[in-house]
């Protein structure tokens, strides 16, 4: 069964015909030719898949694109669009990636974290419920927690820590 | 993949009728387990009915509690300022299940219908009663680490693997269902089932019956709770062994109630109801905790690779009363 979706994909609003099985990834790499979103795992065990969909970071291998239809997607090649973004910048100054096959991914899902956590949302090693975390509540413990989606077979996670706690100002 | 198709109705009884009147078809909320079971070929249904658009995402006061639809996603109801406040256990539950990108694409209902990550399940090559009913239990004589230790049955092993479940019982939250004929409510303790001879439901839902909201009533427990979770790695992991605990105290410290519950070791969020008779009406101390797990244990039954769970689920009860009662953590050092 295909239907056609309209996408905003990087402030470009495209049409597509997908299969209904048609997964939001592989119409992203596949059918619109956008090749930043990675396809890791396909399982929702990686983050490298990992894009903002609304405004918040989203895996895309787990998606099925008709459910998307509409939806406003922000990839790391869009956050790049008018020169790098901070969190590309402090990557590139901390080494955080070695392969960067997992980093479009880190990318976004840093920029998702960055939001969440200045709109006061708690983590696993948040201290107390009660209080709404700030970005000067980003300690190491609090980036490691919250960007435990996004693995990295390089293990450039010195890097990626250095690069995310510098764009937090923490 | 099987050939799919795709209905996205307006209006839950509309969702529901469709999928009543189809053995066929399933309901599809944020994907994050289903859209994975489509791959593996573990869910093979011909038609998927997309309730993830329906206007069921209020999370708003309701009877002195507060209501939850059913898409309210995991990261904005772990967030809400008043379940933190009043149901912590719930945030903390939430919080230490999958990661980040997860949480904001999970839904409330989705999380409590998540499905067994029994390895065996997960393999359609392999003999499993959940999957293929008849077929037989490769996980009992299988790799066991995670297998149930209170609970099973022998066509079923399993554990059930969501944190949420844990903590929605121990806050005496109810489920609300939409189903053919009109609309019921389900305890969440009542919601989930030991698998007996029939491996194949974890609910006690029919085909047709969609969660549409889950009512989380406000008690003196739930304010004070909390939930302890061990896993093989500090993060976006599913649970060894996990404990909700939820207590009202008196003045002089005396338990007037509470709630103890563990995830990771049975088929269904496991109400340890001969531990709290040992604590309930008695003042809370190291020792008393650790008697009352040892008894709610004597029925446990644990087998090749889960030898380790009964100290571990004993261990995590005793941390989370530590967490909740400051002077309980004084008298352990």
């Amino acid at each position: 069964m295909e239907t056609t979706i309209e996408l905003t994909v990087d402030g470009e609003r495209r049409s597509l015909t997908v299969d209904t099985r048609t997964t939001l990834l592989d119409a992203l790499r596949e059918r619109l030719g956008n090749t930043s979103p990675k396809k890791g795992c396909d399982h929702g065990q990686c983050g490298s898949c990992t894009v903002l969909l609304d405004g918040r970071r989203h895996l895309t291998c787990l998606a099925l694109a008709l459910s998307y239809d509409g939806a406003e997607i922000t990839t790391a090649a869009g956050l790049a669009r008018d020169g790098l973004h901070p969190v590309q910048q402090a990557f590139l100054d901390h080494d955080g990636y070695q392969c960067g096959y997992c980093t479009p991914g880190q990318v976004c899902s840093a920029v998702g974290m960055l939001d969440e956590a200045a709109g006061g949302v708690p983590s696993h090693v948040t201290d107390d419920l009660a209080v709404p975390t700030t970005l000067e509540d980003l300690d190491d413990g609090e980036i490691r927690e919250r960007m435990s989606g996004n693995l990295c077979r390089c293990g450039a996670y010195p890097g990626i820590l250095a690069a995310v706690r510098e764009v937090a100002g923490a | 993949m099987r050939e799919l198709a795709y209905l996205r109705p307006s209006d839950p009884a509309d969702a529901v009728s469709l999928v009543a009147n189809d053995p066929d078809a399933r309901f599809l909320g944020g994907g994050t387990n289903l859209v994975d079971h489509l791959k593996l070929g573990v869910a093979t249904p011909g038609t998927l009915v997309d309730v993830s658009h329906l206007p069921l995402d209020a999370l708003e006061e309701h009877d002195g509690g507060l209501l939850v639809g059913a898409n309210v996603r995991n990261s904005d109801l772990a967030a809400d300022r008043r379940v933190r406040t009043g149901w912590p256990v719930l945030s903390r539950a939430l919080l230490s299940g999958a990661s980040g990108q997860i949480r904001n694409q999970a839904t409330t209902a989705g999380n409590l219908l998540q499905r067994t990550r029994c390895v065996y399940f997960l393999d359609v090559t392999t003999p499993c009663n959940k999957r293929e009913p008849g077929s037989g239990c490769s996980a009992a004589e299988g790799y066991g680490r995670y297998n149930a230790i209170l609970g099973a049955g022998p066509a079923c092993v399993t554990v059930h693997p969501s944190d949420l479940a844990v903590g929605l019982v121990a806050v005496d939250a109810t489920v609300v269902v939409l189903g053919p004929d009109g609309e019921r409510r389900v305890p969440a303790a009542d919601l989930h089932r030991l698998p007996g001879d029939d491996a194949a439901r974890d609910t006690v839902l029919g085909h047709g019956e969609l969660i549409t909201a889950v009512e989380l009533p406000r008690s003196a427990h739930a304010r004070t709770s909390t939930y302890v979770k061990v896993r093989d790695r500090a993060s976006f992991a599913f649970a060894l062994v996990s404990v909700a605990v939820a207590i009202d105290r008196a003045e002089d410290g005396t338990v007037r109630d509470l709630r103890i519950v563990w995830g990771g070791v049975a088929h269904k969020p496991w109400r340890a109801t001969r531990a709290e008779d040992a604590l309930r009406g008695r003042p809370l101390t190291e020792a008393g905790v650790r008697d009352a797990a040892e008894a709610e244990l004597d029925q446990a039954r644990p087998t090749a690779g889960t030898e380790y769970k009964p100290a571990m689920v004993r261990n995590a009860t005793a941390l989370a009363f530590r967490r909740l009662v400051p002077d309980l953590a004084e008298e352990a050092r």
